[in-house]
C-alpha cells in the first residue's frame, strides 16, 4: 500500500516537474514532429505499400521511446545535477520505487508524442489513422508507456552507479526504432535480430497499437508488454542493491 | 534509544580511487579520511571543523550511509552504517549547504510534501508537520512560491525544514551556512541551536571557527583526513592561550621564506593571508621570548609593512592545529 502510494505520488510529483520545464517542453513538442515529418517524406517518396497510417503510428511510438530513452538518463542526470540523487538514496524509502516513479513520469510525457504525431500527420499530410478497436488501441498505448517506462527504469539503475551511463540512453535511441519495428517490419530484419526484438517491450507495444488501429487481437501483445515490464522492474530491483553498493563504494552518487 | 554514544566512529578511513593523465592514465589513490575516531553523546552539538578538503564531508557521508568506509566502523544510534543502512536512514536528517538539493521548478510545499513521503511521514501527519517546520524555519507564507525564486538563505532554511520533517533523532548538518549572508547565517545558527533545544543530537561540519565556537559543545578539528584536536571550544582556546601572535604585512613573500619562519625556535605556526597587493603573515609563537627581530631578520630583502603583536584568538588555535599555510 505504501509502495503504491509512493509510486503514485512520486509519479505525480515528477510529472508536474517535467511539465513545467520550458526547455524540455519545447523539445518534446519539436522532436516527435521532426521525426514524424522525416518518416512521412521518406515513406511517401518510397510509395509505401501499406499506406502511411502505419508510419504515423510508428513515428508516434518513436517519439515515446526517444522521450524515454534519452530522457531515461536525463531524469537521473537531472537528480545528480540538482543534488537530489543523494537525498533520494539517503531516504529510508525504497529507491527502486522512487526511480520507477521518475521513469514512468518521463514515459507519460511521451504520451504527448503519440497525440502530437497523429494530429501532425492528419493536418499536414492528410493521413487518417483508423482506430478499429478503441479499447485495444488505448490498452496498447498504456502497455507501451508502461513497458517503455520500465525499460527506462532498468536503464536508470545503471545511471545510479555511473554518470557516464547517459550515453547508454543516447546510443539506444535509433537501434530501438529499427529493432522494435516502429517503421520497418521486423520480418525484414536479419533473423538473428528477431530474438532481440522479442525481448524488448516496445516491439509488443507497437504490435498492440497497430492491432488496435487496424484490427486484430491486441491483448496478447499488451500482456507481453506487461510481462516484460515486470521482468525489467524485477531485474532492476535485483540489480539496484548491487549497483547502489558499488556507487557508495566508488563515491559516484554526488558526481554531476 | 541505544545505550552509549549516539554517533560513534572508530578508526574510520576512506580512500578514493581515481586516475590522472589523459592518454596514459595512471591510477591514483587519495586518502580523504585517515583513521578518524570520535563519539557524540545524546543531545550534544558536535562540530567537525576543518579547512576545505580536510575530509569533513567525506566523514559525514560515511555516517549518513552515502559512502562506504574503506575500513573502520561507524554506528549511529547503535546501528552500523554499512550493515544497517536503512535503520540509520530512518532515524537521521541530513542537511547540506549550497544551492543544490531542491526541486527548483516546484514550490517549497511540493518539495516538503515529496520528502515527507520519502521519509515515511504518514499522510495524516504531513499537513501539520509541514506547517510546523515551515513555522520553525520562518518560511510560513512563502511555501507556495517556486524554489527557483528563493534566495540562498531561504533555500538553506528550506533545506533544514526538509531535513527535520520526519522528526529525526540525529541531524547531520554539512556546512549549512556556506554562502549565506551574515544576517541569514545568524538566523540559521539560531535555528541550529533550536534543534538542540528540541532534544536532537547534531553533528555540524563547518570551516567557520566562530560558528563552531558559537554553537558547538565540543569540536573535533580535522585536517588532511585526521583529527588534530578535540575538546570544548574553551579547551581548544586554552591550548594557545600562553602564546603570542605577530602579524607582519609583507609584499611578495615566497614559500621558502615561510618555511624558514616555521623553522625558527619558538614559532608554532605560520599562516599567509593574501590581501590585494600585499600578504599578511600570521606568526604564532610560544610567547616565551620576543621573536619580532628574528622574524624580521628572516624577511631580509622583502618589503615589510606594518608589524603588530597581539593575544591569540580561537581562530589562531584553529590555524595552529590545522597548520594552514
Amino acid at each position: 500500500m505504501r509502495t503504491a502510494r509512493l509510486l503514485a505520488l512520486g509519479w505525480l510529483f515528477h510529472f508536474r516537474m517535467l511539465s513545467q520545464s520550458a526547455f524540455d517542453g519545447f523539445l518534446a513538442i519539436l522532436w516527435p514532429l521532426f521525426f514524424a515529418t522525416v518518416a512521412f517524406f521518406m515513406f511517401r517518396s518510397g510509395h509505401s505499400v501499406g499506406g502511411l497510417a502505419p508510419v504515423a503510428l510508428g513515428a508516434a511510438v518513436m517519439g515515446v521511446w526517444t522521450a524515454t530513452s534519452v530522457s531515461a538518463s536525463s531524469p537521473l542526470q537531472r537528480e545528480r545535477r540538482l543534488g537530489t540523487l543523494e537525498l533520494l538514496v539517503a531516504a529510508p524509502s525504497n529507491l527502486a520505487t522512487m526511480l520507477l516513479s521518475v521513469c514512468l513520469a518521463t514515459s507519460t510525457i511521451g504520451l504527448y508524442c503519440i497525440v502530437a504525431t497523429l494530429i501532425w500527420a492528419r493536418l499536414l499530410f492528410g493521413i487518417h489513422v483508423p482506430v478499429a478497436h478503441p479499447v485495444s488501441f488505448v490498452l496498447g498505448i498504456v502497455g507501451i508507456v508502461v513497458t517503455i517506462g520500465s525499460l527506462g527504469f532498468l536503464m536508470a539503475v545503471a545511471f545510479v552507479r555511473s554518470r557516464r551511463a547517459w550515453a547508454l540512453g543516447a546510443v539506444s535511441e535509433y537501434p530501438i526504432w529499427l529493432v522494435c519495428g516502429f517503421l520497418v517490419p521486423i520480418t525484414l530484419l536479419p533473423g538473428w535480430v528477431r530474438p532481440i526484438s522479442w525481448l524488448l517491450g516496445p516491439t509488443w507495444g507497437m504490435r498492440a497499437i497497430r492491432a488496435g488501429a487496424f484490427g486484430g487481437d491486441a491483448l496478447p501483445d499488451v500482456a507481453m508488454c506487461l510481462v516484460l515490464a515486470a521482468i525489467y522492474i524485477g531485474g532492476g530491483v535485483l540489480l539496484l542493491d548491487t549497483v547502489l553498493d558499488s556507487a557508495r563504494k566508488r563515491a559516484t552518487l554526488s558526481l554531476t | 534509544m541505544a545505550n552509549g554514544p549516539v554517533i560513534e566512529a572508530r578508526d574510520l578511513r576512506r580512500t578514493y580511487k581515481t586516475t590522472t593523465g589523459v592518454l596514459r592514465r595512471k591510477p591514483l589513490e587519495v586518502e580523504a579520511v585517515r583513521g578518524i575516531s570520535f563519539a557524540v553523546e545524546q543531545g550534544e552539538l558536535f562540530g567537525l571543523l576543518g579547512p576545505n578538503g580536510a575530509g569533513k564531508t567525506t566523514t559525514i557521508k560515511m555516517l549518513i550511509t552515502l559512502l562506504l568506509p574503506t575500513s573502520g566502523e561507524a554506528r549511529v544510534l547503535g546501528h552500523d552504517v554499512v550493515a544497517d543502512a536503512r535503520e540509520v536512514r530512518k532515524r537521521i536528517g541530513y542537511v547540506f549547504g549550497g544551492d543544490r538539493g531542491l526541486y527548483e521548478r516546484l514550490s517549497a510545499l511540493d518539495n516538503l510534501r515529496y520528502f515527507a513521503e520519502l521519509y515515511g511521514v504518514s499522510g495524516k501527519a504531513q499537513r501539520s508537520r509541514i506547517d510546523e517546520v515551515l513555522e520553525l524555519v520562518g518560511l510560513k507564507g512563502r511555501e507556495q512560491e517556486r524554489v527557483a525564486g528563493f534566495s540562498r538563505g531561504m533555500r538553506q532554511r528550506l533545506h533544514i525544514a526538509r531535513g527535520i520533517l520526519h522528526d529525526p533523532e540525529v541531524v547531520f548538518l554539512d556546512e549549512p551556512t556556506i554562502g549565506v549572508d551574515p544576517v541569514g547565517a545568524r538566523e540559521l545558527r539560531t535555528m541550529i541551536s533550536g534543534l538542540i533545544a528540541a532534544g536532537k543530537t547534531v553533528l555540524l561540519t563547518t570551516h567557520y571557527m566562530f560558528e563552531a565556537d558559537a554553537l558547538c559543545d565540543r569540536i573535533a578539528v580535522i585536517a588532511k583526513g585526521q583529527i588534530v584536536g578535540e575538546g570544548t571550544p574553551e579547551a581548544l582556546k586554552a591550548g594557545v592561550a600562553e602564546g603570542r601572535v605577530t602579524e607582519i604585512e609583507v609584499f611578495g613573500v615566497g614559500e621558502a621564506v615561510v618555511e624558514r619562519l616555521r623553522g625558527l625556535a619558538g614559532v608554532t605556526a605560520v599562516a599567509v593571508e593574501d590581501r590585494d597587493q600585499k600578504q599578511l603573515l600570521v606568526v604564532q609563537t610560544t610567547g616565551e621570548r620576543e621573536l619580532t627581530a628574528p622574524l624580521l631578520a628572516e624577511l631580509d630583502g622583502i618589503k615589510v609593512g606594518r608589524v603588530t603583536s597581539r593575544e591569540p584568538t580561537l581562530e589562531d588555535a584553529y590555524v595552529a592545529l590545522v597548520g594552514t599555510e
